[in-house]
C-alpha cells in the first residue's frame, strides 16, 4: 500500500534518551538452552490468576495446560517443557510483591502435547474458535500490560472497530525484542496480525514502528501487502508505543479520560502477541516462550533470545554469557518503565520484554529535592498531566486531590521523572497513590455489596 | 459640648438596640447542648487521634450520647472515666483493657540478611510496591517509619531499620496499625508484658537464614508453660487472653531472644545470635 499522503501525527511531549539499541539490534536471536527447572508465575495477566489444575509430581508435557482461566479476565498457562511439576512455593515477583510459582522439573526430553490441533485454513475457520483458541493459549498482551489477548478481540457489539492497529514502535531505550522478531518472523507477525483483523472483521491494519528499524521495515514492506497491512514509520520518540499516543500518531484519535481505544474504533496489539496468535492459531503452539532482549553495557554478550516462560533471570544472564562489570541495577523491561529488581531469582514472564543491567555510571544512587516548580514535567507529560502537582499531593497523603489531578490516567512512563532537575522519584509516587486509591475503590465496592446483601 | 453628648446618645441607642437584638438572637436561636456532650468530652483523653473512627473528642463525646457510640472504642480512656462516662451517658459499659500496640518483629537490618539496596522513596507503603523492600524476610518491618511518622504521641522508635514501640507512650489510638503495609503492629493488652517479637510464618530454616533473631517454632515456651503461647504452624505467639507473668522469658530462655518483655525487646541489639540449632545467619 502506498505510503503518500498518510499523515502522522504528532503526540505532545515525550522525551528522546539514549535508546543503546546498537548493543544489540544487529544479533539474531537464539533459542535459550533448556534448563533443568522452570518457576512459572501464577499470575502472569492483568485480572483474575488462573487456577491450578496440576498436582505435584504429575508428569506434564511441554505445552500441556497447568493451569487454566478462572474466569473471563485471566489467562491460563502452559508448561513450558515437559516434566515433573513440583511444589508451588512463593518466589519474588517482578513486579514487587511475593508471588506464588509453579516449580516444573525438566526431564530433558522436551515433548510436545499440547491438546490444539493447527487450524491451518484459518481464513475459512469460525470466528469463535479462533478466539476461543487464542484464549486456550493462554495469549495476553506482550508489550508489557499482559492484557488478556481474547478480551481485545471480543469488543462489545456496541462498540464499532474500524482500525488494528499493530505496535511495533518499540521506544524503550534498549529493547530489541520486537525489533528482532518483526525482522526474523515477519509472516507470523503479519499473519497473526490478519487473524486478529478476521476476528474483530476489520480492513484497516496499520503497524506503527519507530523509523530507527529501517531493516525491520524493509522486511515488513516486502510482505505486508499480502497481508492489507500498512506500515507507518514513526519518528523516534518516547513513547511513542504507549497505546493512547500510538492511535493518535497513527489516526489522530484522542482516547479520553477513564476511555479505552475500541472507544475510538481502534484495538492496539503488540507484535509479539500477533506472532503468538499467529502460533496458537496455524501451529496450535500455546504461549511458552517470548522475545526478550538480555542488555545492557554490563553484559557480555547483549542479545535477543527466545526464552521460556518461567526462566529464572540468573539463567537468563547466562546465556547472554554473564556480566563483564559491575552492575548496580538490574531491570525487567526496559529503563524507562520497568522495574528495578531486588534480587535475581525473579522469573521471565509473559510480559517481560527485556532484562537489562545498567553500570553505576548510567544510574546509581542520587537524593531527590523538593520539587523546584519548573514545570518540565508538565511540558513533557504525554498524558497531558502536571506530574509535579501531584506528587506533591502523594507526598502529603492527599489521595483524593491526586485523583482529581487525573493520577489515574498516568500510564507510568516516566518521562517526567526522566526530565526532573530535581530527580524526584514522581513514579513512584504515582504508583503508590494508584495503589491507593484502587484499594479504596475495592474497600467502598465491597462496602457497598455488603449492604446489599 | 453638643457634639460629644449627641455622639453619647447616638452609640447609647444604637448599643441598646443592637444589644436586644442579639439578646433576642440569642433566645430565638439558641441551640440546646447536652450537658452529658461537655461532661464526657472531660472526661475523654482530648487528644484528638482519631482512633476512634470520629474527628476528634467532641465529635466522639457527642456521639456516645446522641448515636450509642461505644465509648469503650477510645483506645486511651482511663477504665475510671470509662465507668464515669458509662453512668453519664447511661450505656451498659463493657470495661475494656487498655492497649497498646507491639511490632511483632525483631528484624533490625544488621541482624538480617538483604536484597539489594533500595534508594527510592523511604516510606513503607511505596517500598513495598518496589521489590517488597530490600529485607529478604517478606514477613518483618520494613523499617521506612511509615508507622512513626502517623504515630501521635511519638512512641514509635526506628532505630536499625526496625520499628520499637515504647509502651509507656502509646496510647493505643491504632493508626499505625493502619498504616503497615506487612500488617505487623497489632493492638494487645497492657497487661501483657511478655511477647514473641516475629510474625514469619517461613520455615525455621529459611527463618534462620534470614534473620537472627526469628521465632524458630522449637517450642521450648510451650513446654515452660503451655498455657501461656498459643501454637500456630512455624510460629508461637502469646496467648492474649491468659498472658504470662513478666518472669517469662526468665524462665524460658528463648534461644534467639524472640520471646521477650518489651524492655528486653528495645535492648534487642545487645542479644546475641546464640542459638546453635540453626545453621550459620548469612550476613553480607
Amino acid at each position: 500500500m502506498s505510503l503518500t499522503n498518510f499523515k502522522i501525527w504528532h503526540f505532545r511531549g515525550g522525551v528522546h534518551p539514549y535508546d543503546g539499541k546498537e548493543l544489540s539490534n544487529q544479533v539474531p536471536a537464539q533459542y535459550a538452552p533448556l534448563l533443568e527447572k522452570y518457576y512459572v508465575v501464577l499470575r502472569q495477566n492483568i485480572g483474575k490468576p488462573p487456577k491450578l489444575i496440576v498436582e505435584k509430581g504429575q508428569h506434564v508435557a511441554k505445552g500441556q495446560k497447568i493451569a487454566e482461566a478462572d474466569g473471563f479476565v485471566s489467562a491460563p498457562l502452559h508448561a513450558p517443557t515437559s516434566g515433573t511439576v513440583g511444589d508451588v512455593a512463593d518466589i519474588p515477583g517482578a513486579n514487587g510483591p511475593n508471588v506464588p510459582a509453579i516449580e516444573i522439573i525438566a526431564d530433558g526430553k522436551d515433548e510436545w502435547d499440547t491438546g490444539l490441533e493447527p487450524i491451518k485454513d484459518w481464513r475459512q475457520a469460525d470466528i469463535t474458535d479462533l478466539r476461543h483458541r487464542i484464549a486456550e493459549a493462554g495469549i495476553v498482551g506482550m508489550g508489557g500490560a499482559a492484557f488478556p489477548c481474547h478480551i481485545k478481540l471480543t469488543p462489545p457489539i456496541e462498540k464499532i472497530i474500524d482500525t488494528l492497529i499493530l505496535n511495533g514502535a518499540e521506544c524503550e531505550p534498549y529493547l530489541t525484542a520486537d525489533h528482532r522478531l518483526m525482522l526474523e518472523r515477519t509472516k507470523a507477525v503479519l499473519e497473526g496480525a490478519a487473524i486478529a483483523a478476521k476476528i474483530l472483521n476489520v480492513e484497516r491494519i496499520l503497524l506503527g514502528i519507530e523509523d530507527n528499524k529501517p531493516d525491520a521495515i524493509e522486511a515488513l514492506n516486502k510482505l505486508a501487502d499480502q497481508y492489507g497491512v500498512t506500515v507507518v514509520p514513526l519518528p523516534v520518540r518516547y513513547p511513542q508505543g504507549g497505546e493512547k499516543q500510538l492511535i493518535y500518531a497513527l489516526t489522530g484519535r484522542c482516547v479520553m479520560t477513564g476511555g479505552l481505544p475500541m472507544d475510538v474504533g481502534c484495538v492496539v496489539q503488540n507484535v509479539g502477541s500477533c506472532a503468538a496468535i499467529y502460533d496458537a492459531v496455524a501451529e496450535g503452539h500455546p504461549l511458552i516462550e517470548r522475545y526478550t532482549t538480555i542488555t545492557g553495557t554490563p553484559v557480555v554478550n547483549p542479545s535477543t533470545w527466545i526464552v521460556r516462560i518461567g526462566t529464572p533471570v540468573r539463567e537468563a544472564l547466562g546465556f547472554a554469557g554473564g556480566t563483564k562489570s559491575h552492575a548496580a541495577k538490574l531491570i525487567m523491561g526496559g529503563p524507562m518503565m520497568g522495574f528495578a529488581q531486588m534480587t535475581l531469582d525473579v522469573t521471565v514472564t509473559k510480559n517481560t520484554s527485556g532484562i537489562l543491567l545498567l553500570s553505576a555510571k548510567e544510574t546509581g544512587a542520587y537524593t531527590s529535592d523538593p520539587c523546584i516548580r519548573c514545570g518540565r514535567c508538565v511540558d513533557n507529560c504525554p498524558m497531558h498531566l502536571q506530574p509535579g502537582s501531584i506528587s506533591v499531593m502523594v507526598e502529603s497523603e492527599h489521595f483524593h486531590e491526586a485523583e482529581h489531578l487525573n493520577v489515574m490516567d498516568c500510564m507510568e512512563c516516566g518521562v517526567c521523572a526522566y526530565v526532573c532537575p530535581a530527580k524526584r522519584p514522581l513514579v513512584q509516587h504515582f504508583r503508590r497513590a494508584k495503589s491507593e486509591i484502587i484499594a479504596e475503590r475495592q474497600a467502598a465496592k465491597a462496602k457497598a455489596a455488603m449492604k446489599h446483601s | 459640648m453638643l457634639t460629644v453628648l449627641i455622639s453619647t446618645i447616638v452609640l447609647a441607642i444604637v448599643g441598646l438596640a443592637l444589644g436586644l437584638l442579639i439578646g433576642f438572637a440569642a433566645k430565638k436561636f439558641d441551640v440546646e447542648v447536652d450537658p452529658r456532650v461537655e461532661s464526657v468530652q472531660e472526661l475523654l483523653p482530648g487528644a484528638n487521634c482519631g482512633g476512634c473512627g470520629y474527628a476528634g473528642c467532641a465529635d466522639f463525646a457527642s456521639a456516645i450520647i446522641h448515636q450509642n457510640a461505644d465509648p469503650s472504642n477510645c483506645n486511651s480512656v482511663s477504665s475510671e472515666a470509662l465507668k464515669k462516662i458509662g453512668l453519664i451517658a447511661g450505656h451498659e459499659i463493657t470495661v475494656r483493657e487498655r492497649k497498646v500496640a507491639v511490632v511483632f518483629c525483631s528484624g533490625s537490618y544488621s541482624h538480617t540478611s538483604h536484597h539489594e539496596e533500595y534508594n527510592g522513596i523511604m516510606d513503607c507503603r511505596s517500598a513495598s510496591l518496589v521489590g517488597d523492600g530490600d529485607k529478604e524476610c517478606h514477613y518483618g518491618c520494613l523499617g521506612y517509619g511509615s508507622c512513626a511518622r502517623v504515630c501521635k504521641s511519638g512512641a514509635i522508635e526506628i532505630r536499625d531499620r526496625l520499628a520499637f514501640v515504647h509502651p509507656e507512650l502509646c496510647i493505643g489510638c491504632g493508626r499505625c496499625t493502619q498504616v503497615c503495609p506487612r500488617k505487623l503492629i497489632r493492638l494487645v493488652p497492657i497487661t501483657a508484658k511478655v511477647h514473641i517479637y516475629c510474625s514469619s510464618l517461613n520455615k525455621p530454616l529459611k527463618k534462620r537464614a534470614s534473620c537472627m533473631n526469628p521465632c524458630l517454632a522449637c517450642k521450648k515456651c510451650a513446654r515452660t508453660d503451655s498455657s501461656a503461647v498459643v501454637i500456630q504452624p512455624n510460629l508461637l505467639q502469646i496467648n492474649y487472653s491468659n498472658p504470662p507473668a513478666p518472669d517469662f522469658p526468665e524462665r524460658v530462655k528463648c534461644p534467639t531472644g524472640v520471646l521477650a518483655t518489651a524492655e528486653q525487646h528495645l535492648k534487642l541489639e545487645l542479644l546475641p545470635a546464640n542459638c546453635t540449632c540453626g545453621k550459620e545467619t548469612k550476613k553480607k
